[in-house]
């Protein structure tokens, strides 16, 4: 049913779009936006959007109230329960007022993505490949055994019955004929297999400290959030590695902190693996991003790095991603040698972030390409 | 309007309850309008509780926002809305579906209590309309008591007239717009339907022939005591001083809406949309003023008809559970229901007993005010003549007891600083009255009036904030500003007070400047 307000409410809407995409980076950088989403929908608060009126200052004004205590005992707290039968509100006075809005995730990461001017993903001319689907939709009179719709047929046979003064309520049996039997039916529907693969790897060596994981952290949730709505199914995996590369869950890989030398080519060689092992190119978007603060082991080991990327991930991947965050031990030297090495190449995106506010930048430098 | 209403009509067995309950609340005195009920699910609910009771209201974002909050509410369970009813001549009244018999018969009563209250409280006669549709003078009021409070059809009529600008300027340039006009709400003067309309300019102020005064001398002596050119330098000084006095408004105007529609520079459909939203401000004024009122009147009726009339035993303990819900106080806030139910309860034991007048002042003696009872039984008399002659204000002014306050455990409170909250500050009788009626007085808001409307000579517009002790909110006041300026086309200025210093706020159409005056 369509209402009124609908109108009115979708222009609350946009207004509340408007704001949103005004704060954006501030609500980007916040961690605690991921962790308050509840399923899909996230709580934004949205100050100010009332209208604003010559109002006394809240705190100054006070008010009466009822109930026990003694002078100098806090009165109230929050007032977000309000009961009563009137429409209004039944109490005024004290608290200030901060809209929260509900957004979906898919919403939050539409307007990331015209905000930042990121372009729809090419697909890898894969859409041609398409998957039948099987959808139960309906019921109909013929079809298999092994669809019957039990209760549906029972419902039938009932309402026959009782129609043709059948069925007593004092002896409650019923007993279906072939007319009344119903089947599941379905629809069959053709869709676009749009499979794409994220590998993250984090280098995790001592330098890799809380503040440059919560940024690799919030930075790929954005990343996540941007690519499920370009691809229907999509997997991540996560590789931590210092010395040596090993494959955890996503838990684990925000949250261990190992130390150690670092050997940045066992992670790209556990890349290539999986790769190899679980998603064949010709079926699979495969996007890999390494965030590490830049330091390697040696120079021998970049350099294998390098020949790593050219021969047995550049070739099967959508892009690679490198992003540097800064820390204060490390060097920062790997971007520079992956740019001298690949400037060319247009499938490796480099970043350096800097600090949390330089996360949307960086995730405009990594998918503005569109790769 | 009449499409809605015969999709939701009131199905059989309610309406026989309806009936009933109306026989009953008519036999104990109740004097209303007829009441038209509707049945709504509970998303319907919402919307038209979003549109204040209005289903035909002008679009508007803002009711979208309201809608959003209300379903939400809903959602978590935080809320719901029960009863709705609108001061309307018949009044409209809506009911959830699915609520169980008793909920329905309980808002019944409750809907009869707030008609009888529209209809004869004196601030809702300021809703009356003549048959044009334009609101009359309510000074007067005629025997047989029947006004047309046809406002369904003319806030429909506003809607209808907001949607037509909205074809012409587009939906963008008119919600902008609107956005100011309701930033302005709340500048009307609550007074003003009862004061009428006088003329707006002092009819003393004619214009005299300028007199110069000339120092005393004898005749012979004149022309050296007063020469020429000293009278002539006298009279162009005073004619300097007439001219400043020459201020328009001469005096401070309340009514800002009414004097920016008058004087401001405003386009036909700025000036149409500017009226509608006055004219609704001044329709919603009646209710802000007397919400404990009509709360506790209605709140009085249907647990007097519920219990003495209406209930059957199966029915009393869902009936006395959802009693004390409504009624219930949380968290320190006040709430009107109880507040106003338990006062008006006082007043009626207060008269039935005697207790009150020049005798009952003056006894000393505890233990005989406390079993004073001359058995008078004006209770009801009273308490009728109360709703039709108070507002909240007066209310609280006159009956509120240091006993009543005591009894009710009724506190003020205020910010502390230092806890970073709010806080019981007494409950010291005299300090929560008048904590209280300040939050009454002018609806809680802040006297603002137009002192000036050709400031410093520059056409610029000048208001005065009457600073009673509380600073307006910053932010919010710049805000407004812009509006004004928005409608007013020339800079705006504002004198308040921030932190007890006198201070000059203005916004240009660029920037917002506030200087420190000198205290006068």
């Amino acid at each position: 049913m369509s209402l009124k307000i609908d109108q009115d409410h979708s222009r609350f809407r946009n207004i509340v779009r408007g704001r949103i995409r005004q704060n954006l980076r501030k609500y980007i950088s916040q961690g605690e936006l991921i962790g308050r989403k509840g399923k899909d929908l996230v709580s934004i608060p949205i100050p100010q959007i009332e209208i604003p009126r010559f109002r006394y200052s809240d705190r100054q004004q006070g008010g009466a109230g009822q109930g026990d205590g003694n002078p100098g005992d806090p009165v109230g707290g929050d007032q977000g329960d309000e009961q009563g039968e009137g429409g209004r509100k039944a109490g005024e006075g004290a608290g200030e007022h901060v809209l929260e809005v509900d957004v979906t995730l898919d919403e939050l990461a539409a307007i990331l993505g015209e905000e930042l001017e990121l372009p729809d993903i090419r697909d890898k001319g894969k859409s041609k490949i398409i998957n039948e689907k099987e959808r139960y939709t309906g019921i109909r009179r013929v079809g298999p055994e092994s669809l019957r719709h039990f209760r549906r047929t029972y419902r039938e046979a009932l309402k026959r019955q009782i129609s043709m003064g059948a069925y007593s309520p004092e002896r409650p049996i019923v007993v279906p004929i072939p007319d009344d039997k119903r089947f599941r039916s379905w629809k069959t529907e053709a869709e676009p297999v749009a499979n794409a693969v994220i590998i993250y790897m984090m280098d995790v060596s001592g330098s890799m400290g809380d503040e440059q994981k919560e940024i690799v952290r919030i930075e790929s949730f954005w990343i996540d959030t941007w690519l499920q709505r370009q691809y229907k199914g999509l997997e991540s995996r996560y590789i931590i590695h210092d010395a040596v590369a090993r494959e955890v869950d996503r838990e684990t890989f925000f949250h261990t902190r190992e130390s150690g030398g670092t050997m940045i080519s066992s992670a790209y060689k556990l890349c290539a693996q999986l790769i190899d092992d679980h998603y064949p190119p010709e079926e699979w978007n495969i996007y890999p991003f390494h965030f590490s603060d830049g330091d390697n082991w040696s120079m021998d080991d970049t350099l294998h790095c390098v020949e790593l990327l050219k021969q047995k991930v550049l070739p099967r991947v959508n892009m690679f991603a490198y992003g540097q965050v800064e820390s204060p031990y490390g060097s920062g030297q790997f971007i520079k040698d992956l740019r001298d090495h690949f400037s060319k190449d247009e499938r490796v995106i480099t970043s350096e972030i800097r600090d949390k506010d330089a996360i949307v930048g960086s995730i405009k430098e990594f998918l503005g390409k569109g790769a | 309007m009449s499409e809605f209403a015969l999709k939701t009509a009131l199905p059989q067995y309610l309406r026989v309850e309806q009936e009933k309950i109306q026989n009953l609340a008519a036999a104990q005195g109740l004097d209303f309008f007829p009441i038209v009920f509707e049945i709504l699910t509970y998303d319907q609910m919402n919307e038209i509780a979003a549109y204040m009771g209005f289903p035909n209201r002008f679009p508007h974002w803002r009711f979208g926002m309201e809608y959003e909050r209300l379903a939400k509410s809903y959602e978590y369970g935080l809320s719901k809305i029960y009863e709705m009813v609108i001061n309307n001549n018949p009044s409209y009244a809506y009911l959830l579906e699915g609520n169980s018999l008793v909920d329905q018969k309980l808002v019944m009563a409750h809907v009869c209590g707030h008609v009888d209250f529209f209809k004869n409280n004196y601030a809702f006669r300021s809703t009356d309309l003549d048959t044009g549709g334009k609101t009359t003078d309510p000074a007067s009021r005629p025997k047989d008591y029947d006004p047309n409070r046809r406002w369904i059809d003319k806030m429909a009529n506003h809607g209808a007239r907001i949607r037509r600008h909205v074809a012409r300027q587009g939906i963008n340039k008119i919600e902008e717009y609107i956005d100011h006009c309701l930033s302005l709400e709340n500048l009307i003067d609550p007074h003003a339907p009862f004061k009428g309309s006088g003329p707006s300019r002092d009819p003393d102020a004619e214009d005299k022939a300028t007199e110069i005064p000339r120092l005393r001398a004898k005749e012979y002596m004149e022309s050296f005591i007063n020469p020429e050119e000293y009278l002539e330098q006298q009279r162009i000084k005073i004619e300097a001083e007439k001219e400043k006095e020459k201020k328009f408004p001469v005096r401070p105007e309340r009514d800002i809406l009414k004097f920016l529609l008058d004087h401001a520079p405003l386009d036909r459909w700025e000036h149409d949309v500017l009226e509608v939203v006055r004219e609704e401000a001044y329709y919603f004024q009646p209710q802000m003023q007397t919400k404990i009122m009509n709360e506790g009147w209605a709140s009085y009726w249907h647990s007097k008809l519920m219990t003495e009339k209406i209930l059957d035993a199966s029915e009393i303990i869902d009936y006395a559970d959802h009693a004390a819900g409504v009624l219930a106080t949380s968290k320190g806030q006040l709430n009107p229901y109880k507040l106003g139910i338990e006062l008006f309860r006082n007043i009626e034991e207060r008269w039935d007993r005697g207790q009150f007048g020049k005798e009952w002042e003056e006894c000393d003696d505890l233990a005989a005010k406390k079993n004073w009872n001359l058995r008078l039984g004006l209770g009801k008399k009273k308490i009728f003549e109360v709703r039709a002659l108070y507002n909240d204000v007066t209310f609280i002014d006159e009956f509120l007891t240091p006993d009543f306050v005591r009894d009710a455990k009724m506190f003020s409170y205020a910010w502390s600083n230092r806890n970073e909250r709010y806080e019981i500050e007494t409950r010291e009788f005299k300090a929560v009255k008048e904590k209280l009626l300040f939050q009454l007085t002018n609806a809680g808001n802040p006297f603002i009036y137009v002192d000036d409307a050709n400031f410093e000579n520059r056409g610029e517009l000048l208001l005065r904030h009457d600073h009673q002790g509380l600073d307006l909110r910053a932010d919010w006041a710049r805000e407004v500003l812009r509006s004004l300026v928005r409608i007013w086309k020339r800079p705006v200025n504002l004198t308040t007070q921030v932190e007890a210093k006198p201070v000059m706020m203005r916004y240009d159409g660029r920037e917002h400047t506030t200087r420190h005056l000198r205290r006068e």
